[in-house]
């Protein structure tokens, strides 16, 4: 198979347009949607069934015990449900699921992760797919989205602790954002051919004789907010690439506009909020530069394999080929989603190596639904506090002191996650009745688990398939780099948007640090890859760049 | 009741309620707007063989003989109820050796040179139920299906054709024959002589 860049740059060019046509649109509606005063009847409704006061201003640790009771919970009904699920309605014949996988499954659905260490196909019905899995598409994207706009609320509010309320915030993502768009989405899918029925026993006898089992079940519904939402756990174990949930390289194409449309329209979110679109544009810069940049060596890292391996076809689908596999694989990895339609285990090594890339960045181009935009307004506090001690002032980010206690917030998130990532990987590889999860020789085993845990803690969900993570030892250590790897920098964000919104608007002097513009674009983007090169360097070297580079 | 007990108990009502309009209602009106809109594709693309559905056009089918077109290796045997890739790592040997075996057995079929073989040939697809293959390796096994089911190599060809893809997922993806389709005009040309 052989890169057509013809296909790939004119993919690329769509992507660009139809993004730059939704963006400010969209980006209008967010901030319209989380600013409002007024309740839909609908929602109105709900709040009262579940006894929300939605007038209630929240203080920021309010906000987040919310937001963490509301998870926890969700874990609970999901590792229960899975459970009983031989006992709950439409379960088409599926008993209980393994305790662990179970365990597994519901951390990683509600932490936006998506990892999938269960089997669908022989493992979840039609009831657990849609009652549990595909509920938590939407509510953990919306929780990504909550943070955010409470974060954002920090910069913008001034002399309050309050951060507004979680449950409107959860709510209004869910039905205002998240619903619309996944029903529009859908639609479109199943034009295309996804599938959405309530079959799935169908045994046909073949054009060729033989017989086969045809798959059915509710599949577009659950695609398409899969990839809205950024969270990218499959109807079927294979995927996007399976030709049910990804029919052709048109619903290919599609698909990653679905992955990308609600991240690239934050920043302008972001902007409309704090007044200045200016600093929307700003960010919105560095997303789109890292995006084009990784999209572009990631066909480049495929497509040069190919002149010189034997296998470049392995793990692809021949109705996409290179342009729409790099361009997916991109995609998925530089935001939380996970979803995949090719193996990323049997990619070319700097190819895997540059999926792991992406995630190490910390999904910040454009990121998640949600957390992309939070990671990279942590990050401009850091170009903000650098930029601060480079011209010798008291750094400030619209108008709110960086100061000490901010700082070790920052310090605190950017730690969290490759923390996580190393610790993790190591633990796994020093401990050989562990580490067997992982079958492959030399490198490459050690990227399978490398790229679990950076998956994991990065809250992506996608795999080098080939380790095996359903045993007790590596289904409790992902769990764990999921749960904290979600809700620890969310509770770092929640704090850090508390102590902001405390304090008093600086009024902009000359000598204030411009937080817009190509300098602090250039700044910000130079941050972002230093961390992240500093961090993880080490690690690279030994799986992907040793096998890649080492031939 | 203390603050976290207050929170529980409305996270629990909260979930509740919003299941039944995500879990439930929600996949209940895309598979209302599916049988309405598009209710081929909705159910899965079902192609028929003498009136009988004879699987989807969209998933690869098992094929031995000397009759039909060969899909792409797979690494669940092509059978729907366990989707998968091999997820080899792309230096593995277990890799190079199926490689190297699927292009000998491929090689003896279609009585060319090992060199011949094209790599979709070889090499299992990410979701095991590709059913679609290169023109090449299509055009490899012309001849062998031609004999096989007693047609002049030009009729098999045109059907090739017909079973390619065209147009707009041509060109994003790449041309492509779909060898479920394509064995199943094989049928119908025959069902005509």
């Amino acid at each position: 198979m052989v890169l057509n860049v013809f296909s790939l740059i004119t993919q690329v060019v769509v992507l660009i347009v139809v993004l730059a046509v939704l963006h400010q649109p969209m980006g209008k509606y967010l901030a319209a949607t989380f600013t409002s005063h007024k309740h839909l009847a609908v929602e109105r409704g709900l709040y009262k069934l579940s006894g929300v006061d939605p007038q209630a201003d929240q203080h920021w640790k309010v906000y987040l015990r919310s937001l963490i009771a509301f998870s926890v919970v969700s874990i609970l009904v999901i590792f229960a449900g899975l459970l009983l699920q031989g006992v709950l309605p439409f379960n088409q014949g599926m008993g209980a699921v393994d305790p662990w996988v179970a365990m597994n499954t519901a951390v990683s659905f509600v932490t936006n992760t998506n990892w999938q260490t269960y089997v669908p196909e022989t493992t979840l019905g039609f009831g657990a797919q849609m009652l549990l899995l595909a509920v938590q598409n939407f509510l953990s994207a919306a929780v990504g989205l909550a943070v955010v706009v409470a974060l954002i609320r920090g910069l913008v509010r001034a002399e309050t602790r309050n951060l507004g309320n979680f449950w409107v915030d959860l709510t209004r993502g869910t039905f205002r954002v998240l619903l619309p768009l996944a029903v529009i989405g859908a639609v479109v899918l199943l034009i295309t051919g996804v599938i959405q029925n309530w079959g799935g026993t169908d045994i046909h006898t073949l054009v060729t004789g033989a017989q086969q089992t045809v798959p059915g079940g509710p599949v577009a519904s659950q695609e398409a907010i899969k990839l809205l939402g950024t969270n990218g756990g499959g109807y079927f174990n294979a995927n996007s690439a399976h030709p049910f949930e990804n029919p052709t390289a048109f619903s290919n194409l599609f698909e990653i506009l679905l992955i990308l449309v609600i991240p690239f329209a934050l920043p302008a979110m972001y902007g409309r909020m704090v007044g200045d679109k200016r600093q929307g544009y700003t960010l919105l810069t560095v997303m789109v530069a890292f995006w084009l940049a990784s999209t572009a060596l990631m066909a480049w890292a495929i497509a040069a394999f190919s002149g010189t391996g034997t296998s470049i076809g392995e793990g692809f689908e021949q109705r996409f080929g290179v342009a729409p596999s790099a361009l997916f694989a991109t995609a998925t990895t530089l935001t939380s989603t996970g979803a995949v339609n090719v193996a990323h285990d049997s990619l070319p090594p700097l190819a895997g190596g540059l999926a792991m890339l992406n995630m190490m960045l910390g999904e910040i181009a454009p990121g998640g639904v949600g957390s992309g935009l939070y990671g990279l307004l942590v990050l401009s506090v850091v170009a903000v506090f650098i930029g601060g001690l480079m011209v010798g002032r008291t750094p400030e980010y619209l108008g709110k002191k960086i100061g000490a206690p901010q700082m070790k917030l920052v310090a605190l998130y950017i730690l969290v996650t490759p923390a996580l990532v190393l610790l993790g990987t190591a633990i796994t590889v020093a401990i050989p009745a562990i580490s067997a999860a992982a079958p492959a020789e030399g490198p490459h085993g050690f990227s399978e688990i490398l790229y679990a845990f950076t998956s994991a803690a990065n809250n992506n969900g996608s795999a080098f398939g080939g380790i095996t993570s359903s045993g007790p030892a590596l289904a409790s250590m992902l769990a764990v780099a999921m749960f904290v790897g979600r809700f620890l920098p969310i509770a770092l964000v929640l704090a850090l948007a508390g102590s902001l919104a405390k304090q008093r608007k600086i009024p902009e002097t000359a000598g204030t640090l411009a937080t817009h513009g190509p300098l602090f674009a250039a700044l910000l983007g130079g941050v972002c890859l230093i961390l992240t090169a500093l961090t993880y360097f080490p690690a690279l070297a030994l799986g992907p760049a040793a096998e890649g580079l080492l031939k | 009741m203390n603050a976290y007990g207050r929170q529980i108990l409305t996270s629990l009502r909260f979930l509740f309620f919003v299941t039944l309009l995500l879990g439930l209602a929600y996949p209940v009106l895309i598979f209302g707007i599916g049988a309405a809109v598009a209710p081929a594709q909705a159910n899965g693309s079902i192609i028929t063989v003498a009136g009988a559905p004879a699987g989807s056009s969209l998933l690869a089918q098992p094929v031995t003989g000397e009759k039909f077109f060969y899909p792409r290796p797979s690494a669940v045997a092509w059978d729907p109820a366990t989707s998968s890739a091999s997820n080899l790592g792309p230096n593995q040997p277990a890799l190079i050796e199926a490689i190297a075996k699927n292009r000998a057995e491929v090689a003896a079929r279609e009585k060319v040179a090992p060199s011949q073989v094209p790599i979709d040939a070889v090499t299992a697809s990410g979701s095991g139920l590709d059913p679609d293959i290169s023109p090449a390796y299509a055009a490899l096994q012309v001849a062998r299906v031609a004999s096989a089911n007693g047609l002049s190599d030009a009729v098999v060809t045109k059907l090739v054709a017909e079973n390619t893809s065209s147009g707009i997922n041509a060109f994003l993806g790449q041309a492509s024959v779909n060898t479920t389709t394509l064995n199943a005009a094989l049928l119908q040309v025959q069902g005509k002589q």
